[in-house]
């Protein structure tokens, strides 16, 4: 029908309603046009950009002239050393003739926005270059000491500020590292997540002071986290520094971090979600156990690596509290511990040239631990709360389809007209509504 | 059921004719003469009128059990947090008062004999987060426009990642590549900049020899601009992913619309993405300068303290709160040690203020409505 022209598309031939007649009457000549598969995805903007030979041109113009007036410059006019100053005063030159070669053929909105384009990529250009240029850097100062084996399985006890690189390694700051930040970890994940449940849960006055105290402690410097526990720990208690110390200050300065995060994690959950659980009768540990937690556990994921990231990398909280210590020593309540980034930062500070390249294999090992939490937090969260994973789906699927047939053989057994009307109990737990 | 009647009091006679009683009528039918859900008026059998249901819960034993689990989390992290700050202050007071207000305006730190106060290293703090700012706010805002308006919408998301990943590199990594490579390229720079600016007050460098390679060197490394460097790289992915959660969620009809006028596409830029995300530029700009004030182990890699005001920021020589307490804990007196907390307070204070403005002005603007950032 609909490919008749000029007929139109929905024609109802029969005055009588048709839902009256049952299902096995003849289907209805009602057409709906079929959408195709093109029209369903969303509009994608319009690409807005054309090149054209004369803009390429004018860039190429434009770095050959700073080019040329920069080495002019350099070299005759006023001469200067240094590749960076070089490259800056290119760079100024470069956007300087760019704009007056476009402002020869183009108006003058035309001509802002190209050099605008030219200054923002740049800046995006010369961010990403830094990150690549650390990182690289310290994977470049750091390769010699990464290709002898015994930097992976010895400690530092019979190392020689002196010896070369084939005597000792940095074992003993791994594991120092590891202890550490797990027992940080193993004190603030529960407490900040807890705390984090309290403000979104039970809401009012103490809740708001709780979670303004802890939004400022977010703001605390690190380095009074390692103070505090300095002046309090080990100058009352221990009286000497200790991996435990260490860890404790970890956790004083990842708590707010972790606390923060996952308060924002939480509040993502859609409300539809909590109150269709209290519809169904579920009362408030239920609601929160089974829904809340579950809808937003790849972010809280996320926020408890990343903030495990960021311990790791926290060299001034454990400076203050941990101390050297050359030996690998697995016991954090006995004697100093030794971790990477303090490794590294003491490492990098003598003046012995096996031990800055030393430093620099450290200072890999950390990058690389952090790379890895990254990629890992990359893996399991970028995805809001209650979108699943493929198997994710599947596996919600099952359990749904498990229920089903569970339900259905209740049915069966209790011989009941209304399958599965009084069987929805499942998950009530009180509220009882007076 | 009752549809039929022209009147609300010909279907109660109706109703009433067809067994009903009036008074178990009375309550559906929206034309009845006496509604009960209000409750008002007195009912003709002397009963009290139905009162609006009572709608407060009462919670079963676990989820009590369950909330007091709750109030106990929440209780004990705001007991350890508010342990931290009161000690912090309790212990700075000690040096507080045998300082007094000569604690503000003394330039040398000496506590155990001789004065101590923050007047030099709270600039130099200062200073240092100054520079990184300056460096940062450019590079931050246009790094966050090229990743959110020009980049290529295959690579979004894995640039996004990257300027994430800059935010975990270790600080100590950043240490590292300042004092053994950094310092040592930017020395031209940091000559050239004196000799052509050092008209500017903050550019001079005293006791400078011209044309005597080997003492300019020295004269301009472990500066207060090359420890902003380092530090300007370590805040620029914090401001920058606000700043770029902020543009993606410039609303795309108001885009659309700039480009429907005839605006290029910096045009819709200047006139819809950058007004649309002025309170997280500011937000995160400000977020950023708090953690610049207070970040310790890039600065201490890098500089060589003095404990005096250095206005020049291109000579050797500066020191900042938090590098002198990782610098003289270890050997500092109990009284010391109270001194370096009083410092470490007035560096809390600080960056307290700063952190908080930063997080009003992202929440009220436009763009801080529908982020969190």
């Amino acid at each position: 029908m609909p490919d008749r022209p000029g007929q139109p598309t929905v024609t109802v031939t029969e005055a009588t309603p048709r839902q009256a007649t049952g299902p096995q009457a003849t289907p209805p000549r009602t057409t709906v046009p079929v959408r195709s598969a093109q029209r369903r995805r969303p509009p994608q903007p319009r690409p807005l950009s054309i090149l054209r030979a004369g803009d390429v041109l004018s860039l190429f113009g434009a770095a050959a002239a700073a080019l040329a007036g920069t080495s002019l410059l350099w070299f005759e006019i006023s001469p200067f050393t240094g590749a960076l100053g070089y490259v800056v005063v290119a760079w100024f030159l470069f956007v300087f003739f760019y704009a007056v070669l476009v402002s020869f053929d183009e108006n003058r909105p035309t001509m802002w926005d190209r050099v605008s384009a030219v200054i923002v990529q740049s800046l995006g250009v010369v961010l990403l270059g830094s990150l690549a240029y650390v990182v690289g850097y310290t994977f470049w100062r750091g390769r010699t000491a990464l290709d002898h084996l015994n930097f992976y399985t010895k400690d530092l006890r019979s190392t020689l500020p002196n010896d070369p690189l084939t005597s000792g390694g940095v074992l003993h700051a791994l594991v120092g590292t590891l202890i550490e930040v797990g027992i940080a970890m193993a004190v603030a994940v529960p407490f900040g997540i807890l705390a984090a449940v309290f403000m979104n849960e039970v809401p009012g006055r103490f809740a708001r002071f709780v979670r303004t105290v802890v939004e400022a402690m977010t703001a605390l410097p690190d380095v009074l986290a390692g103070l505090f526990i300095y002046a309090t720990f080990i100058l009352i208690f221990t009286h000497r520094p200790s991996g435990f110390a260490a860890a404790l200050a970890l956790a004083v300065t990842a708590l707010p971090i972790v606390c923060r995060a996952a308060d924002v994690v939480l509040r993502l959950v859609p409300g539809g979600l909590t109150e269709a659980s209290y519809a169904l009768g579920s009362g408030q540990w239920r609601t929160v156990r089974f829904v809340m937690l579950p809808t937003v556990r790849s972010g809280l994921a996320t926020a408890v690596i990343l903030g495990a990231a960021r311990a790791i990398g926290e060299t001034a909280p454990v400076l203050l509290t941990s101390g050297e210590n050359p030996f690998l020593n697995y016991n954090p309540f006995n004697g100093p511990m030794e971790s990477l980034p303090l490794l590294a930062f003491e490492q990098t500070r003598a003046p012995e040239a096996s031990e800055i390249a030393r430093g620099f294999g450290t200072a890999v090992l950390l990058l690389v631990l952090v790379l890895v939490l990254f990629a890992i937090a990359r893996a399991i969260g970028g995805r809001g709360p209650g979108q699943l994973s493929a198997r994710q789906q599947r596996r919600r699927v099952a359990a749904s389809r498990r229920d089903y047939i569970r339900f259905e053989r209740r049915a069966v057994a209790a011989g009941s007209s209304n399958p599965r009307g009084d069987e929805l109990t499942l998950g009530y737990s009180g509220g009882d509504i007076k | 059921m009752h549809s039929e009647g022209p009147s609300g009091a010909d279907e109660n006679v109706s109703l009433e004719g067809l067994g009903f009683t009036s008074e178990e009528v009375s309550g559906s039918p929206p034309g009845a003469r006496r509604l009960r859900a209000g409750g008002q008026g007195n009912p003709p059998h002397g009963r009290p009128g139905p009162r609006p249901r009572n709608l407060r819960s009462k919670l079963s034993v676990s989820d009590q059990a369950f909330r007091s689990i709750l109030r106990g989390g929440g209780i004990v992290v705001l007991v350890l947090e508010i342990l931290v700050g009161s000690f912090l202050a309790y212990r700075a007071a000690q040096a507080l008062r045998k300082a007094g207000w000569s604690f503000l305006t003394t330039q040398q730190w000496n506590p155990d004999g001789g004065g101590f106060g923050i007047a030099a290293i709270m600039i130099g703090t200062i200073l240092i987060a100054l520079v990184a700012v300056a460096i940062a706010v450019p590079l931050s805002l246009g790094a966050a426009l090229y990743i959110s308006e020009y980049a290529p919408r295959g690579i979004k998301r894995f640039l996004t990642s990257m300027v994430d990943l800059m935010a975990a590199v270790p600080s100590v990594v950043f240490g590292m590549w300042g004092a053994f490579l950094l310092q040592y390229k930017i020395v031209p720079l940091e000559e050239w900049i004196s000799n052509w600016f050092s008209w500017i007050p903050i550019f001079q460098v005293q006791g400078e020899q011209r044309n005597t390679a080997i003492p300019l060197q020295t004269l301009f490394t472990s500066s207060t601009f090359i420890a902003g460097v380092v530090v300007s790289l370590m805040i620029t992915p914090i401001a920058c992913s606000i700043m770029r959660e902020a543009f993606s969620q410039a609303p795309i009809g108001e885009r659309e619309g700039a480009y429907a006028l005839g605006a290029t596409r910096w045009g819709m830029i200047r006139s819809v993405v950058l007004p649309f995300g002025r309170g997280a530029m500011i937000g995160g700009t400000m977020l950023g300068l708090g953690r610049a004030l207070g970040e310790t182990i890039a600065v201490v890699s890098i500089i060589s303290p003095v404990f005096a005001i250095q206005p020049h920021i291109l000579q050797k020589g500066t020191s900042s709160i938090s590098s002198t307490i990782a610098l003289l804990y270890a050997e500092a007196t109990p009284f010391g040690v109270s001194a370096l907390m009083a410092a470490g307070l007035g560096l809390f204070a600080l960056t307290l203020v700063v952190n908080f403005l930063a997080a009003q002005i992202v929440a009220r603007s436009r763009s801080g409505a529908v982020s969190d950032a």
